[in-house]
């Protein structure tokens, strides 16, 4: 075939059915419509795409990037109190700003016991929750009781805190602090003067923060459970309590301890509700009504005044500490989520 | 000649941001080339940024340490503007009597050896008045201030045990009570917790009509903050007062002294880095002695003692 003829082939195939016999009786071009004229003409995509392709994987890498910043800024900050306290720090109980002498171990107290007695107040609601919205709810009912309950997410921190300050605290004063003392006094663990703020109050406002979030996808996995386990589990005779229990929740077990664990991913870095009414006092007490204090609150009170380059490093390595933390609770509550819900169909309200 | 429009920033502490804030607008007024902004984020924060040349002018209400001059890039000189006082305020259900207090005993309940309303010693301080077996809750700042600076500094002096257990700073050891931030979250405790004892600004007590308490100063008598207590502190302790102005006058001497007063200072560079903005701020202070100083005591801030303003117009005319 000459040159001629090949091109004219070429341009045969690239036009629609319906014109190629018209093109192979009459050898003279015919007119083309401007629609095909301009895609003819446009090219290969090829340089648009890959260059809109490292565009997109340029800003999915830049939040790697940035967290990656973050963890290195905190390091070289914190290098002074490194080199001072060693690993010792996060096991001193000493925070005297005067004297230059630091230790993390009354922070980690406070944070760890708040957001303990915050998943054992939240867990068993949350849970509550959730099985009653997958399993037991009237269908018409289910929309609105989960956006109610979503809707506790929603509410800023602060505004806890201040609700906290004019309610909780009261409350926790003239009626639940007598009333737990009276009943379980015996423990020791209600001793000394009870203020209204302390350990027991920051852990009750964490509770409900965490709440949402624990129930939200706890929902979640209680319905990637399939029904087939659902029906399994009644057509061998069992009630309703222990379908759930045995169908879903004996299924969904990693699912919801990793919703757990988000739950206290939140409840390890908040810090405005917290301060606001754990007390600030870096003290480890066996009493739940005693002020403590924890790793968020103490570098939000005092990292912007603080002077001294001691001090300072000492506030950012216990902020590189608790980013640490966070990070390795949500990741593996991540992980442990993903492992139940994948492949399994979205949630149906 | 026309004047050059300046604007100068500074930044430094919250307590005297009410005077500064009325005094820069009112200074505009009379001068609208200059205008002056200040933003009051710390005593810390304007002893930080001014050292670094961020800022044209600092404040603060705890001097700079010897350590903080020499490791400062810019090096500024202290003038004194108006005078505070820390007050005890407390919460006692069943009584609105004045209460009276002492520096040691004050210490005590803050170190935790006094723990009940009806220990002797605070019944010593106040015959007459019942007080119930409950216990006492200290409230102190959590955040670091330059109202725990003074205060702590006033306990230092009053009590050896403190000074060797505690010592004075912005930010210290607390060895009982609870922390809230800043002076509303003290008052706020203080308010809201009966049995409640706590600190906070003469400004801020005044203005929010809070009963403070009267402390003892070593002439033996126990005075109230006000005014003219505090002006009386500083002109009793101006023999003492080093060219640089880094004094404190917690414990002045004289039977009407207030004994937690304070200086709080403008931190002004020596070293001009533009000869426009020192013109107009030397204009700005020398404006504020002539005039400023008699409306502080319409806004509860004490004025400068006659003696001083004399030292400080000298202070202010060496800077170039």
């Amino acid at each position: 075939m000459s040159i001629e003829q090949e091109r004219r082939v070429v341009q045969q195939i690239s036009r629609p059915v319906s014109m190629v016999a018209e093109t192979v009786v009459s050898s003279a071009p015919t007119t083309i419509s401007p629609i095909r004229e301009y895609l003819n003409n446009r090219g290969s995509g090829r340089r648009a795409d890959s260059s809109f392709a490292a565009l997109m994987l340029v800003c999915a890498c830049s939040i790697f990037v940035i967290v990656l910043f973050i963890f290195t800024v905190l390091v070289m900050n914190s290098h002074l109190s490194l080199v001072a306290f060693g690993w010792k720090f996060f096991m001193r109980e000493a925070w005297d700003p005067n004297a230059g002498d630091f230790g993390a171990l009354p922070f980690i107290y406070g944070t760890l016991m708040t957001s303990f007695l915050a998943l054992l107040i939240a867990v068993p609601l949350a849970l509550g929750v959730a099985i009653f919205l997958t399993e037991l709810c009237p269908r018409p009912l289910r929309a609105p009781i989960s956006f109610l309950s979503e809707l506790l997410a929603a509410i800023p921190s602060v505004v806890y805190g201040l609700w906290a300050v004019f309610v909780l605290v009261p409350l926790m004063r003239s009626t639940i602090g007598p009333f737990l003392l009276k009943t379980f006094g015996w423990t020791g663990l209600f001793e000394g003067p009870n203020f209204g703020v302390g350990i027991l109050t920051a852990g009750i406002i964490l509770s409900i923060m965490v709440l949402p979030i624990i129930s939200s996808l706890t929902r979640d996995i209680m319905t990637a459970v399939p029904n087939s386990q659902r029906e399994a589990v009644l057509a061998l005779g069992a009630t309703k309590w222990e379908m759930i229990r045995i169908g879903v929740l004996r299924n969904s077990r990693i699912g919801i301890v990793g919703a757990v664990m988000l739950g206290l991913g939140r409840a390890l870095g908040e810090t405005m509700a917290v301060t606001i009414v754990i007390g600030n006092h870096p003290e480890i007490t066996k009493s739940l009504f005693a002020p403590g204090y924890t790793l968020a609150s103490v570098i939000a009170n005092e990292f912007s005044e603080a002077t001294g380059d001691l001090y300072y490093s000492a506030l950012i390595e216990i902020g590189l500490a608790l980013f640490l933390v966070t990070i390795v609770v949500n990741a593996v509550a991540r992980l442990m989520v993903w492992a139940v819900t994948r492949g399994a169909p979205s949630r149906t309200s | 000649m026309s004047i050059d429009a300046q604007s100068i920033n500074g930044a430094g502490a919250t307590f005297p941001y009410p005077i500064y804030s009325k005094w820069f607008s009112e200074y505009n007024r009379l001068h609208p080339e200059v205008k002056i902004n200040y933003q009051s984020i710390g005593s810390g924060g304007g002893i930080r940024q001014v050292s670094e040349g961020i800022v044209d002018f600092g404040a603060t209400d705890s001097p700079m340490s010897d350590q903080q001059i020499a490791r400062a890039k810019v090096k500024t000189q202290h003038i004194p503007t108006v005078l505070g006082a820390v007050v005890p305020v407390y919460n006692l259900p069943g009584t609105n009597k004045d209460l009276n207090f002492s520096g040691d005993v004050i210490a005590d309940i803050y170190l935790g050896k006094i723990k009940k309303w009806n220990d002797s010693r605070i019944a010593k301080d106040n015959p007459g008045i019942n007080f119930p077996d409950q216990p006492i809750l200290p409230v102190y700042r959590s955040d670091g201030s330059g109202t725990t600076y003074i205060f702590t500094d006033f306990l230092a002096k009053a009590s050896p045990d403190w000074a060797a257990r505690v010592g004075r700073n912005t930010s210290v050891r607390w060895f009982a009570g609870i922390g809230q931030k800043g002076n509303e979250g003290v008052a706020g405790m203080v308010r809201q917790a009966p049995y409640a004892f706590g600190y906070v600004e003469l400004i801020f007590a005044a203005h929010n009509r809070m009963p403070f308490g009267a402390v003892k100063n070593p002439a033996g008598s126990f005075v109230k903050a006000s005014t003219d207590s505090v002006t009386a502190a500083a002109a009793a302790s101006a023999k003492a007062i080093p060219a640089d102005y880094r004094v404190s006058i917690t414990n002045a001497p004289g039977a009407a002294s207030y004994p937690i007063s304070s200086f709080t200072w403008m931190l002004i560079p020596t070293v001009s880095k533009d000869a426009g903005k020192t013109r107009a701020m030397v204009g700005f202070l020398y404006w504020m002695l002539d005039h400023g100083e008699s409306e502080a005591t319409a806004q509860s801030y004490a004025p400068l003692p006659k003696q001083l303003e004399e030292s400080v117009r000298k202070t202010v005319a060496q800077i170039r």
